[in-house]
């Protein structure tokens, strides 16, 4: 690591110690909601990644927007899990925890956020309140988390602050981020060059007392907390890299594909990808239009695709619910659309901000009638970006409404990856305005593949009528059996042909062993590392991960029939089998494990949780190392 | 030939489009339904406008009226119940090129449909949006609808509609950014075409009701209007509809409104014992959305490419 003039200059006179070297740590920063911890971990987060750390970071949101100071479930923060290797997930326990009071502490540890040996930072401000009640909190809570094993550190952060400002409440945060700094090694320049970014258009009277505070953060760290590591960056390699979270990487995706049109209505936890949008869309002739309800989105999107511009729909489960019958009119009228659902715990309002993959059967199956349609998910913020990219396309190729599942954990993680160079055929092409051949009908269905040409309005000789009642391939209404059956049997067969041109899923570990994991969406980091580490431990797991839930990957049967068990890991609900009035005919599979076992006909089983938190590696570890040493047990 | 100039033979189009450009599949609503009157309107503006029929999009919702886009010789769009605006939103959002009109009824626009009623009138697209008003679900078969004038026997109320009628005049009114609002009898053809015309005019979302004879269902609703012409109130001035003395001499009582006279129009739809014809509110100038959701359409790939490389660089590390 080169020293800068400014880490050389700040460093002087302080202790000179030597970082010890870890591979990695996961760090909290938790606060009440507005104390600016987000903002502190992200600009960690980002100068782990610049520094060349593989990195993860995920909000921890309260779901209130102004929870009542000192609340014990109002917890607000931020976790960064920082590493010398490639990070896909936000692990288990936290290492070190820096807290702006004791109380939001309790849901994290509620949630098994921390272990025994994590270290707690904490502001003692509140051990010398005006109010006795508090002070006794306080010296309760610390007591507490001592007995249960936490390293509780009581430092003066608001002392410290008020050096430098009248209100620590507004920055706070930037000296907490400059003892990070110091504790890890972190690189002292960057750290004032984000500070000077993230205030830009406040100007330097901001700006200013920030970096002050960093800098004060940073040589009290020095002088009076122990703990001095560094983590080596994994790779010098990795070429021009961004970081971003899932839902901006949505957003880059709708732009680098082409798409213009973006129809949306607030929804937790998709907004962001819109917001981020409506930033810089206009920039490439895009627009976001924020409509009346999530059902006038959907409908002002499809307009638009009718009219030859493909758009898009981004959104959350409830807002899927209430688009379900505009979702069948663009199957039933063949219309290409793309449809984002950043998945949250269900059902009705359920989990605002809290992560589940609990959509997909409701996708594949919410609507009226027979209503195929393509439904990919992205495992990795990367891929955010790029399958929008092939959504559009996917959309256009086969005339149908393609559906993005992501879901919170990716829509708020924050990772580095490859900056992604977008080239001009992802854009879309110009709105066809040539005259169609009269004789072409609307839905000049391929027999073979079920796919057709659509006419677009400007298209001389290509009128007709879109209908959401079943029709002829002329687009006519017509309520005989044989054009309905017909109908469904071409819109069906789109699937299939699409389906035959996919490849089977790679396999993470050997071709064959004793347990098969399944999984999609954002939990392959932490299925890939507990699976990694069983192996390593000798196990014969080894798992896959679906990108396409809808037509699923070929040869899965034939892949399944390898391994003496296969099974699901998801965040959905699942009956346990053990669980009272639960048989082997009535229990209620993992969404992913029922399409499986009903397109397989395996016997696939399955674990899921729906505690509202990203899957961690530790969790699936333990699970499957109880099935694993059952079945040797077995032999 | 006797005094014409001499290039006027000269003059040809290279299309010219005869009402049966315009006319899709036969209609098929019951005989002596308003509907047939409006759909003729429609295909005589555009004919008379000359508009190329793969320029003109007609959109609807569901129900009798919303039928309408099969019978059109044009693109048309037959949406879901209470969502065409929403979808004709959409198709200009980015082709304001495209002419578009929206066909809805007042189940479909007043009551499944309320809330994006509201919201299009604010947005201002430029359309022309008329609400076959029949006071009735007809398609369902005589259910109640919004503007069922109390007591009316209904399937779902056969003692009688219990509330009075929900005015469509004074909501539409009342909605910030309005600009154009008419209402019509289907069954005055000059009248209909020269308002439909205006509607067809004006730069903005152009919204006619059009009161509309149900013989099967609802005769009780338009009968005493067709009886007694005194009930209504023909809207006369120089900037409203045009009108020729055929329909000065139907509609004796008149009364003369600047289309432009918010106040004055709130004033003549809140007075229910009378029912207005002719032009409520015309405001030219009202904040079109379309203008707004179509900028950026002449980017070249060059300049789109430049923009996702500047967001991406943004993330850049």
């Amino acid at each position: 690591m080169t020293q800068t003039d400014e880490t050389a200059a700040l460093v002087s006179g302080l202790p000179d110690r030597q970082p010890t070297r870890i591979s990695e740590h996961i760090v909290e920063v938790v606060s009440d909601s507005g104390e600016g911890a987000q903002k502190c971990g992200q600009t960690f987060g980002t100068i782990s990644g610049k520094m060349g750390n593989g990195a993860w970071t995920v909000e921890i949101i309260p779901a209130e927007i102004q929870p009542p100071a000192r609340s014990p479930a109002g917890a607000s923060g931020i976790r960064i899990r920082v590493a010398d290797s490639y990070v896909t997930n936000m692990g288990d326990e936290a290492d070190l925890v820096v807290a702006f009071n004791e109380q939001v502490l309790y849901s994290r540890i509620a949630n098994g956020a921390y272990k025994k040996g994590t270290v707690v930072l904490l502001d003692d401000k509140w051990a010398s309140d005006p109010q006795e009640e508090i002070r006794e909190q306080y010296a309760a809570a610390v007591g507490e988390f001592r007995d249960n094993g936490l390293v509780v550190h009581e430092l003066p952060i608001e002392t410290e602050c008020l050096k430098i400002v009248d209100n620590a409440r507004k920055g706070k945060n930037m000296f907490v981020l400059g003892m990070l700094c110091h504790i890890y090694s972190r690189d002292v320049q960057m750290g004032l060059d984000e500070i000077a970014s993230a205030f830009a258009r406040k100007g330097d009277a901001v700006i200013r007392p920030n970096q002050e505070l960093f800098r004060s953060g940073y040589r009290f760290a020095a002088e009076h907390v122990d703990y001095h590591y560094r983590i080596d960056p994994w790779t010098d390699d990795m070429g021009p890299t961004v970081v971003t979270n899932g839902n901006q990487a949505i957003g880059l995706g709708v732009m680098a594909s082409g798409m213009e049109m973006v129809a949306m209505y607030p929804i937790t936890p998709a907004t962001s990808a819109s917001h981020y949008l409506a930033d810089v869309f206009q920039d490439a002739g895009g627009f976001v239009h924020q409509a009346e309800d999530e059902i006038a989105a959907a409908g002002f999107a499809i307009g638009a695709s009718y009219a030859g511009m493909t758009a898009c729909t981004i959104t959350s489960g409830p807002g899927m619910a209430l688009k379900t019958e505009m979702m069948g009119l663009a199957v039933m009228g063949e219309i290409p659309l793309v449809v984002v659902d950043v998945q949250r715990g269900g059902p009705s309002t359920g989990l605002p901000t809290k992560v589940e993959q609990g959509d997909l059967l409701s996708t594949l199956y919410g609507m009226p009638g027979d209503a195929p349609k393509v439904i990919i998910a992205p495992a990795t913020i990367e891929e955010c970006f790029h399958y929008v990219i092939l959504a559009r396309k996917l959309a256009e190729a086969f005339r149908t409404p393609v559906f993005v599942l992501t879901d919170a954990n990716l829509a708020t993680g924050v990772q580095p990856y490859p900056r992604p160079v977008p080239q001009e055929e992802w854009l879309a092409a110009p709105i066809d305005q040539s005259a169609w051949d009269s004789n072409v009908p609307a839905y000049d269905w391929d027999p073979q593949t079920g796919l057709s040409p659509r006419p677009i309005p400007g298209q001389r000789g290509g009128e007709y009528v879109l209908t959401g009642l079943s029709h002829t391939n002329r687009s006519k209404v017509a309520y005989d059996s044989d054009t309905n059956q017909t109908s469904c049997e071409h819109r069906s067969r789109k699937l299939a042909a699409l389906g035959k041109t996919l490849k089977p899923p790679v396999i993470n570990g050997d071709d064959e062993g004793d347990l098969l994991v399944v999984g999609w969406g954002s939990t392959m980091g932490a299925i890939e590392e507990a699976v990694n580490k069983l192996r390593d431990a000798g196990h014969k797991v080894s798992s896959i991960h679906l990108r396409f839930l809808s037509p699923l990957e070929p040869q899965l049967k034939e892949i399944f029939s390898r391994f003496r068990q296969v099974m699901t890991v998801e965040i959905n609900y699942s009956d346990r089998p053990d669980a009272p009035q639960i048989t082997p005919e009535n229990r209620r599979y993992a969404q992913l494990a029922t399409v499986l076992r009903a397109s397989t006909l395996v016997d696939v089983d399955c674990w899921s949780v729906v505690y509202g938190h990203p899957m961690q590696p530790g969790m699936i570890h333990k699970e499957l190392n109880r099935r694993l040493t059952a079945m040797h047990n077995e032999i | 030939m006797f005094g014409l100039k001499a290039d006027w033979s000269l003059d040809v189009f290279e299309r010219y489009f005869t009402l049966g450009d315009y006319a899709g599949g036969e209609a098929r609503w019951c005989p002596g339904c308003g509907d047939f009157a409006v759909l003729n309107t429609v295909h005589r503006v555009l004919r008379d406008a000359q508009l190329p029929p793969e320029q003109t999009v007609a959109v609807s919702g569901i129900g009798c009226s919303s039928r309408l886009p099969h019978y059109m010789g044009t693109y048309g769009f037959h949406g879901l119940h209470g969502r065409a605006l929403p979808l004709a939103n959409g198709i200009k959002s980015r082709r304001p090129d495209l002419d578009v009109w929206v066909a809805t009824g007042d189940g479909d626009c007043f009551s499944i449909g309320a809330g994006p009623w509201i919201h299009s009138i604010r947005y201002n697209m430029d359309m022309v949006v008329l609400v076959f008003d029949n006071a009735i679900y007809g398609l369902t078969k005589k259910q109640t609808s919004p503007t069922s004038p109390e007591g009316m026997l209904t399937n779902t109320h056969p003692y009688g509609a219990p509330l009075p009628a929900l005015n469509p005049l004074t909501v539409t009114l009342g909605i910030t950014n309005v600009s154009f609002v008419a209402q019509v009898v289907d069954w005055n053809p000059p009248l209909l075409y020269e308002t439909i015309k205006a509607a067809h005019q004006h730069k903005g979302t152009s919204f006619v009701r059009v009161i509309q004879r149900c013989p099967v269902f609802s005769q009780d609703f338009c009968k005493p209007m067709q009886e007694h012409p005194e009930q209504m109130l023909l809207l006369t001035h120089e900037n409203g509809i045009p009108m020729d003395d055929s329909v000065k001499r139907v509609f004796k009582e008149q009364h003369e409104h600047d289309p432009s006279d918010w106040v004055g129009a709130m004033a003549i739809a809140r007075d229910e014992s009378r029912i207005p014809l002719g032009l409520l509110y015309h405001d030219p100038d009202a904040p079109v959305y379309d203008v707004l959701s179509s900028a950026g359409r002449e980017k070249t790939n060059e300049e789109k490419l430049a923009a996702i490389n500047a967001a991406l660089d943004s993330f850049a590390i």
